[in-house]
């Protein structure tokens, strides 16, 4: 018998790390008790993408948005709303600074303003269940190129769409499928990387979760374009549900005959194989990726020849990211004037972001491209928490750089960002308020990055530990005079002689803070002060006499034992041993703690 | 399992497209059954289950069944609204297994009103 109500429950990892799997045994538990289990199905669906309000449930066909679940409210919820049908208002969501909740997903601006592509089944299906997504238009386009369209066809229609690689590079998709088409091999490959690094970025992870066919289809659709036989999907192991998940899907797909030997009676063959990483960011580069694949040391290659014409084991090989295979079939279904009418003159379609850091609404969101930073981050992301001042937001991970407030009008494209010193990348953004110091961020990039270069070019190698070095020393008060011209110098001289994309973009975020903040810098290396009070060296924290009550709290919190004082006497921080770690700061309650 | 062909896919596909509109919310006509406790003590539960078996044996995919509480007119449950799309919504009352039958078929396959079951059309507003 059909259901009736479907209840979504995210789990993508985010949620499940808030026990979205308690949460949804528990949704089943209480249905059965209450004799609903034949007309509610409970559905565990990949990221929705909403992650701060995890656990998340969405009730259909009513669209009802329930958040912030916990164990203890589901056998309300499901006497309340499932059974006697009255929603449960203290569930829903509320805006953040706002009292009335806003019970529908369509209502709430987080969703309302986006536009879905590569994200377009999230949360309405199952990630496991092949069915779903065939319900869903899903393996249609697959059908169209197998009955209807020549390797030729496909590679024009991708080529009018305009779709550019969403890793990072932005390169021409058709472009470079039409190069490995051309390439004269019997033998070809076709690649999807998911080897998702940045910090702060989980698209990629997210789309495998949510979506693991879109991704197979786009990758089959790829496969005939090219002609390719066999196809990877390298990924890291840190990503266990989506890699779970994605083996499922490989098994259905192979089941149905969708993956395996004359596909669809089409006499078309294609298999895939899921590959492992182990978490090195130099593996997002391409040649290095396919040495991984290979099994020898992930150290980039010099190009030409590029790996279209000669990449893995030798044979033309073509490597796209996750999020522009998954827009694959819908280019192919819906036609190239569709996706190209989305978007601004050079880039096409839409985005997605991971909006983290000092931000309201932290989540996964995909935007047409041209929106700007403002719809982004206000209107989606729902501003900066606790009235801060924004001050940036830095888009491209540890290869992109930090677009300041003064831009935040700016239209989101590949070339706009790069204009102004930041990259789209993968699509991490992490909002930075007035509470975060510009300088220790561009510390925090340069010591992932000289962690993560593979050392095989001096610059780089070399560079990265100089750069971290100087930012190192500013961040402790030991800066000196010419330090911001060498970290500049430095830079440029890493960016021109590095081989591959990692050195080539790892002086970004220090260039562009550089250029957009250079005041912190200087206010760093010559009044030795952090205006942002980040760094440690450089901040003190003291008692006002005037506003101190003798209340205790700061000497009975402070783990040094170095603040004096007895009830109701002025208390005192000993400089000597106070570690600025900043408690007694945050547990005053009369604001007596200061910072200099 | 043996291999699909285009026909099998499109069978699977049509199986499951009632699911998918269901999560979409797209639907061409929704019935909501009043189910607070007046409503499940005067029988909305067997209404309920009657609408959800009905629904199933007409093989249409783009009716949506839902729930609602109370609609205040206690005396008269079990009640039901049924909304076709673009339409005023019709408010049927003192239910019963039959009475549901006919409204299904008269009203929401044939959008003809059931007069003698009807309580009101439209809906209250706020002021």
């Amino acid at each position: 018998m059909a259901y009736r109500t479907n209840l979504m429950v995210c789990t993508g990892t985010a949620c499940v790390s808030c026990g979205a799997f308690d949460v949804k045994t528990l949704l089943e538990e209480e249905i059965k008790k209450q004799g609903l289990d034949k007309e509610i199905l409970v559905v565990g669906t990949g990221c929705q993408g909403f992650c701060a309000q995890g656990p998340i449930v969405v009730v259909q066909p009513d669209d009802i948005f329930y958040q912030l679940l916990s164990p203890e409210d589901i056998s309300y919820l499901v006497e309340e709303h499932f059974l006697k049908g009255r929603p449960v208002k203290k569930m829903m969501y509320t805006p953040p600074g706002e009292k009335i909740q806003i019970p529908t997903v369509n209502e709430i601006g987080f969703f309302s303003k986006q536009r879905l592509i590569a994200l377009r089944n999230k949360g309405l299906i199952d990630a496991e269940k092949i069915d779903d997504y065939i319900g869903r238009d899903g393996y249609n386009a697959l059908i169209k190129v197998l009955t209807s369209m020549s390797s030729e066809d496909i590679i024009k229609e991708i080529k009018k769409s305009g779709l550019r690689g969403r890793g990072g590079g932005g390169f021409p998709t058709g472009l470079k499928w039409e190069i490995c088409h051309n390439s004269k091999d019997e033998t070809k490959y076709i690649i999807c990387n998911a080897d998702e690094g940045d910090p702060g970025a989980y698209m990629d992870r997210s789309i495998v979760e949510s979506d693991p066919h879109a991704v197979i289809e786009g990758m089959l659709i790829g496969a005939k374009a090219i002609g390719a036989q066999l196809g990877f999907v390298y990924i890291r192991s840190e990503y266990p549900l989506a890699i779970s998940r994605l083996e499922i899907a490989i098994e259905q797909a192979r089941e149905y005959g969708l993956l395996g030997k004359d596909i669809l009676g089409k006499g078309f063959d294609f298999d895939l194989e899921i590959k492992q990483g182990a978490g090195a960011f130099v593996c997002g580069e391409e040649t290095s990726l396919i040495h991984s694949i290979e099994g020898i040391s992930p150290e980039p290659s010099q190009r030409p020849p590029f790996p279209a014409e000669s990449g893995l084991w030798g044979k033309p090989t073509n490597i796209n990211n996750v999020e522009t295979w998954a827009n694959v079939p819908r280019i192919i279904l819906r036609g190239a004037d569709w996706f190209a009418g989305i978007g601004t003159e050079k880039s096409k379609g839409t985005k997605v972001f991971s909006l983290v850091g000092k931000i309201n609404n932290t989540g996964l969101v995909e935007v047409p491209m041209g929106i700007t930073l403002k719809e982004i981050i206000y209107d989606i992301g729902g501003g900066v928490p606790n009235g801060k001042k924004f001050k940036g937001v830095q888009i491209g991970g540890p290869s992109g750089g930090v677009v300041p407030a003064a831009l935040i009008d700016l239209p989101v494209d590949y070339e706009k960002l790069t204009e102004v010193g930041s990259m789209m990348g993968s699509g991490g953004m992490v909002v930075v308020d007035e509470d975060t110091c510009m300088v220790d961020l561009s510390r925090y990039f340069l010591e992932f990055t000289s962690d993560e270069s593979c050392g095989k070019c001096t610059s780089c190698r070399e560079g990265s530990s100089a750069m971290l070095e100087i930012l190192t020393k500013i961040t402790e008060g030991n800066g000196k005079e010419g330090d911001i011209e060498l970290l500049k110098e430095l830079g440029y001289a890493i960016k021109d002689a590095s081989q591959c994309g990692l050195g080539q973009t790892l002086p970004n975020p220090v260039l562009s803070t550089i250029k957009n903040f250079r005041d912190e810098y200087e206010a760093h290396i010559k009044n030795k002060k952090c205006p942002a009070h980040v760094c440690k060296a450089l901040i003190d924290f003291h008692i006002d006499p005037e506003k101190c009550t003798g209340c205790t709290v700061c000497a009975i919190k402070c783990p040094a034992d170095a603040i004096s004082g007895s009830r109701k006497e002025i208390h005192i921080i000993d400089q000597e041993k106070c570690i600025k770690c900043g408690i007694c700061f945050t547990v005053c309650k009369f604001d007596a703690v200061k910072v200099e | 399992m043996p291999k699909l062909t285009i026909k099998d896919l499109e069978e699977i596909r049509k199986k499951v497209r009632k699911t998918a509109l269901l999560r979409e919310g797209i639907s061409n006509a929704k019935i909501t059954v009043h189910m607070g406790t007046c409503g499940i003590a005067a029988g909305a539960r067997t209404i309920m289950n009657t609408v959800i078996k009905i629904v199933e044996e007409s093989g249409r995919d783009d009716v949506i069944v839902t729930t609602s509480g109370c609609a205040g007119f206690c005396s008269r449950e079990p009640m039901a609204t049924v909304e076709l799309k673009g339409e005023t919504p019709v408010k049927y009352c003192d239910l019963t297994g039959d009475k549901i039958k006919k409204i299904f078929s008269e009203h929401v396959l044939n959008g003809k009103i059931v007069e003698e079951c009807a309580l009101a059309i439209g809906s209250e507003r706020e002021p």
